[in-house]
């Protein structure tokens, strides 16, 4: 996003962040007698009292089981689970809300396309295409799959930038790749991936390929058509929903074709002890009860980032993540991870001074939260020889004054280290 | 700033800075890796133990200053100790960092440590490289604070 575009979308209507922030009841807390600092949101985002509110009157006021009662609770309560659905397929611009099918998170939906569609079409000496920089999520996985069939798992190489090659994925993509997945936005770098035009040299040799939106949706606008993604996967907890909620998008004619991820109820049209009739898509792949209030939750948080704007959004973090850059190039001996030209709000960073453990430490009691460790990439810290990174990531309600803080901090840590 | 000063001291400071005994062991009696996953730090022990003595004492690794420092204060401290001493002085400094005692002069240079008690999430990069020492003398080869 260049310059001109981020003012145009600052001021295309205000950004109000001060009136934002009073939307999140944590951020009024102080931690260590500071004021709280929220710089972990690529870790978790924090709650806007819409979804406490909608979990808390789900349970208040509307709660039963879904899907299976005759009363008035159930009924209604079916109905906003299902509302929530078409929420979602509008939000990813999925043709319909059959495509939309409600997980634990990024990780099982990862896991259920892994089990239920690749696993039945590998065999051994196929293979399956990841990028370097994947979480542990979208890593083991693919390993568990190539151990039972004897399929290798090929990987993408990362640039020093944090970048990956297309030269890379059209040398990796041959007659042997059955399926690629690949992380839309990393979280450890803040690398956006240039997923368009991977899906189309894997689409060139029909491969289908799913993308790890965890870290994307909150930061960009994402439309799995004009991606030509064959499955998306997100979590709520990411998007200022609640945990242990997530979403896989699956192309319907892929999504009839797969066998059932998990046995239960809600997932069959009949049962006998003879034979059991499995629903369509997505009831298939939604066995037992799931979490009602989860999904009240991720509708509200859905809600909440369209009311504010995920263009407005993207701009506001583009403009923080522009200036603590430029901050923290300034701070003597820091070394950024990660400098890839397009990138969302993330930024890892390492000190001569210092281990992350000690700079997240001494941020900590200025109130700063950030993640210090690996990030769950373990493989991406060894590609640049580090053992753990320090990270600070952005959400929709930091402030340039908050970096400020950051920076002041950082310059502590030069002082007490030097 | 007062607790951060009381867990950074000067002499752990001075210890991250320039480790004492950081080395590779030739004739290594006894070694083990200790590991945190969750951080990634990691930790090389290396031990000469000769009539139930420890005769040479030394570590690698790639840490946060709380452990590298603990690792090299903890060289220092067991070196020419019997393993009954070592057993008791390991501890007493479990004890101090759990917050069941506190600090008497027979932890010596240990004792700087104590300022890690304030910080629990800490505590494990304290006693990574004491469980690493114990698995090593046990003839385990990895330690974990998991």
């Amino acid at each position: 996003m260049s310059s001109m575009e981020i003012m145009n979308a600052l001021t295309a209507g205000s950004y109000d962040v001060e009136r934002l922030r009073a939307d999140f009841p944590i951020l009024q807390r102080e931690v260590n007698g500071r004021p709280l600092v929220y710089f972990d949101n690529a870790a978790s985002a924090q709650k806007p009292r819409s979804v406490i509110e909608a979990v808390q009157q789900c349970y208040a006021h509307e709660y039963s089981n879904i899907h299976r009662g005759v009363h008035f609770l159930s009924g209604q309560l079916t109905a906003r689970y299902e509302a929530v659905r078409e929420r979602v397929a509008r939000f990813l611009n999925a043709p319909s809300a059959k495509e939309i099918v409600f997980t634990r998170g990024t990780t099982e939906s990862i896991n259920l396309v892994a089990h239920s569609f690749v696993r039945p079409r590998l065999k051994a000496g196929d293979e399956i295409l990841i990028t370097g920089m994947e979480q542990h999520s979208n890593i083991v996985p693919w390993q568990l799959l190539c151990d039972e069939t004897g399929a290798t798992l090929r990987v993408v190489p990362v640039q020093d930038s944090g970048e990956i090659d297309l030269e890379d994925v059209r040398r990796l993509l041959n007659e042997r790749t059955r399926f690629v997945s690949v992380v839309h936005v990393s979280n450890a770098l803040g690398t956006i991936n240039p997923v368009r035009q991977i899906i189309a040299e894997a689409h060139a040799r029909g491969v289908p390929v799913l993308l790890d939106g965890a870290q994307a949706v909150p930061h960009l606008r994402v439309d799995v058509q004009e991606l030509g993604a064959d499955f998306y996967a997100f979590s709520g907890h990411k998007l200022y929903g609640p945990s242990g909620i997530g979403v896989l998008y699956g192309k319907m004619e892929y999504l009839q074709q797969m066998r059932p991820y998990q046995g239960g109820g809600d997932m069959i049209r009949s049962v006998s002890f003879e034979r059991t009739e499995y629903a369509e898509p997505p009831q298939r792949f939604e066995a037992g009860t799931p979490n009602i209030a989860g999904v009240i939750g991720l509708g509200a948080a859905i809600d909440y980032v369209e009311s504010v704007g995920l263009e407005r959004i993207a701009a506001h973090e583009h403009d923080l993540l522009l200036y603590a850059t430029a901050g923290m190039m300034e701070v003597p001996g820091l070394r950024i991870i990660g400098t890839a030209r397009d990138k969302a709000g993330v930024i890892s960073f390492v000190m001569e001074q210092a281990h992350p453990h000690d700079i997240g430490t001494i941020l900590d009691q200025d109130g700063i939260a950030i993640r210090a460790g690996q990030h769950c990439a373990q493989p991406l810290m060894q590609r640049f020889g580090v053992p753990a990174t320090a990270r600070v990531s952005f959400a929709l309600y930091n402030t340039r004054d908050e970096v400020d803080v950051l920076l002041q901090s950082l310059h502590k840590v030069v002082r007490l280290f030097g | 700033m007062s607790d951060l000063r009381e867990l950074y001291q000067e002499t752990i400071l001075d210890h991250n800075k320039h480790p004492r005994n950081f080395r590779r062991l030739e004739g290594a009696t006894h070694q083990a890796h200790g590991h945190n996953p969750l951080c990634g730090d990691r930790v090389d022990v290396y031990l000469k133990v000769s009539d139930g003595r420890i005769v040479d004492i030394s570590f690698e690794g790639d840490g946060c200053a709380i452990s590298t420092a603990s690792a090299s204060i903890m060289t220092e401290m067991l070196q020419g100790r019997s393993l009954e001493q070592a057993q008791q002085l390991f501890d007493r400094f479990h004890d101090l960092l759990i917050g069941k005692a506190e600090a008497g002069e027979e932890l010596g240079k240990l004792e700087v440590l104590a300022g890690v008690r304030a910080f629990p999430t800490r505590v494990k990069c304290a006693t990574l490289p004491w469980h690493t020492f114990k698995a090593a003398l046990h003839n385990e080869t990895a330690a974990t604070t998991e």
